[in-house]
């Protein structure tokens, strides 16, 4: 191992898994905190801690300069963004870079080139990576929009270029409504941004949300396989899988293949993931974005590939060559990821900070929980409401289910409401069991059933 | 005397974003109901309502600082 003091630049339950992998690998680790961090449990597993500003994120988490300077004072030659935060930020990989010290990630220019979904887009038709089929950019007037839909297949999206939150949004299931619809768009468009400039995008019905993890040394990548995370609210990720069941051999094996594509076409350093949309009628499936950082469901790969990816992440940015050939990485059962989160689902979801009560995680074979949770520990209301993670894993995803549903059933966690009741309703949920889900299932759904308080 | 308390801990904002007036100033008068500022709490935002009425004499959180639940937001003379 070449990185000797890894600076651990984020919080919660991702500094606590980043602080194991980096200590068995024989790294001495300095674990950033904010003043309303100072109790967090990577603290005290860290070999020192450095407190890098008040509560505020923008005031500790944030501030980029301030971390650079605190990992250099601490020694340190690496510095791991984990997820959020500043992990995708390349100016911040950069200055790290400049003080001499080593990003654990993507250089910058990778982190910059798929952070804009443009230029990633560009990225992906080179790669010969299937996109949402669209307008070849802006159409220029009714009938230029009309041929567009021709090419594109209805039902198609028109979409202003200045659009946001909505506005300038139609769906058009034939030729006739997008007639009517496209004036509309680029009125509201007009009216609303001052930018009536349209383009067009195939609507994509039930889609599943699935993603393929990679891990590449800048020259070669392989694939980790893939996840499926369509049981989502307001666009965050409730549960995880790791294998996509609704995926066939073959349409996986291509999936996958895309996504090593991209990945060396960009010549990708670390883990990242590269985010679909997969239409379960068609079989097909588009590239939607990548995101140049570990992310929040890894362990559901890793509980299904035996991989540990912080460890490759912290091997590779130690100049190692990935030591993975792609026949190596095997795929043994099915894991589900339940995320935990402080809140409280009787009641809308309402965020629910407070100190930890009596504590009992389960464990037992192919159980794992990602957490930052002790007994007495307040849980600052300043950041997310993640408090950690609870993975099953079976010899099929049926088996996974029940383990998961047995484990929710045992797990205590005293002192806050949690998200539990959700994932043992899901866990019961027909849909979920059969697995007929889509990215817009799980909102009407939760709205039909009444959670059982905890 | 009569006075709002904060119904959880987090961050305490005076204005509804940063470019718009504060939802209250001393010296404005408050009914039951009016929102008086929002609390952020993991990164969702709570309206805090007067449960009372009366008028503002000050606010005893800064904007943009750190409270506590139960932590006394604002005075109300009668």
């Amino acid at each position: 191992m070449a990185l000797t003091r890894l600076f651990i630049a984020n919080r919660g339950e991702i500094a606590v898994r980043i602080n194991r992998s980096a200590t068995a690998l024989g790294l001495e680790t300095v674990q950033a905190y904010s003043e309303a961090d100072a109790e967090m449990l990577a603290v005290g597993m860290a070999t020192d801690a450095v407190c890098i500003g008040p509560a505020p994120a923008k005031a500790s988490y944030l501030v980029a300069d301030r971390i650079v300077a605190a990992a250099k004072d601490a020694g340190c030659d690496a510095v791991h963004p984990g997820y959020g935060f500043l992990a995708e930020n390349a100016a911040f990989a950069e200055a790290v870079e400049t003080a001499g010290m080593v990003f654990v990630g993507p250089k910058p220019e990778t982190i910059r080139a798929m952070g804009d979904k443009a230029a990633a887009r560009a990225a992906a038709i080179a790669a010969g990576v299937p996109v949402v089929p669209g307008s070849d950019g802006l159409v220029a007037d009714i009938a230029a929009t009309i041929a567009a839909a021709e090419t594109v297949g209805y039902p198609v999206m028109v979409k202003a270029t200045a659009g946001g939150g909505g506005r300038g949004i139609r769906i058009a299931e034939t030729e006739e409504d997008l007639r009517r619809l496209a004036p509309q768009a680029q009125a509201e468009a007009l009216a609303a941004f001052g930018d009536g400039g349209l383009y067009l995008e195939r609507v994509i019905r039930n889609a599943r949300h699935i993603e393929v993890q990679i891990l590449g040394d800048g020259q070669r990548a392989v694939h980790c396989f893939e996840r499926e995370c369509s049981l989502q609210r307001r666009r965050q990720k409730v549960w995880e899988e790791a294998p996509a069941a609704c995926l066939n051999a073959e349409t996986r094996a291509k999936l996958c293949a895309s996504a090593v594509a991209l990945a060396e076409s960009v010549h990708y350093r670390g883990a990242g993931t590269l985010e679909y949309l997969y239409d379960e009628t068609t079989g097909a499936f588009y590239f939607i974005e990548m995101n140049t950082r570990i992310q929040v469901e890894h362990p559901v790969t890793e509980m299904v590939t035996g991989i540990d990816l912080i460890e490759e992440m912290l091997r590779i940015a130690g100049g190692e060559p990935l030591r993975l050939r792609q026949e190596d990485i095997t795929l043994t059962g099915h894991a589900i990821e339940a995320r935990i989160n402080a809140e409280d689902p009787a009641n809308g979801f309402m965020p629910f900070p407070g100190v930890v009560g009596a504590l009992s995680i389960p464990e037992g074979p192919d159980l794992r929980f990602d957490g930052m949770l002790y007994e007495g520990y307040a849980i600052p209301p300043f950041y997310d409401s993640l408090l950690g993670k609870l993975i099953a894993r079976g010899a099929t995803r049926i088996e996974a289910i029940d383990r998961l549903k047995a484990a929710l059933a045992e797990t205590r966690i005293e002192g806050v409401k949690t998200t539990i009741p959700l994932h043992l309703s899901l866990a019961d949920a027909p849909e979920v069991r059969s697995g007929a889900v889509h990215t817009q299932f799980l909102e009407p759904w939760l709205a039909s059933v009444q959670l059982a308080a905890e | 005397m009569s006075v709002i308390r904060s119904p959880l801990p987090g961050t305490f904002y005076h204005k509804p974003a940063p470019d718009l007036p504060p939802f209250k100033a001393e010296g404005d008068p408050v009914a039951v109901g009016d929102v008086i500022g929002l609390v952020e709490v993991m990164k969702s935002f709570m309206e805090v309502k007067a449960e009372v009425a009366g008028t503002v004499v000050r606010f005893l959180v800064d904007n943009e600082a750190p409270v506590t639940a139960g932590a006394v937001l604002v005075e109300l003379a009668d």
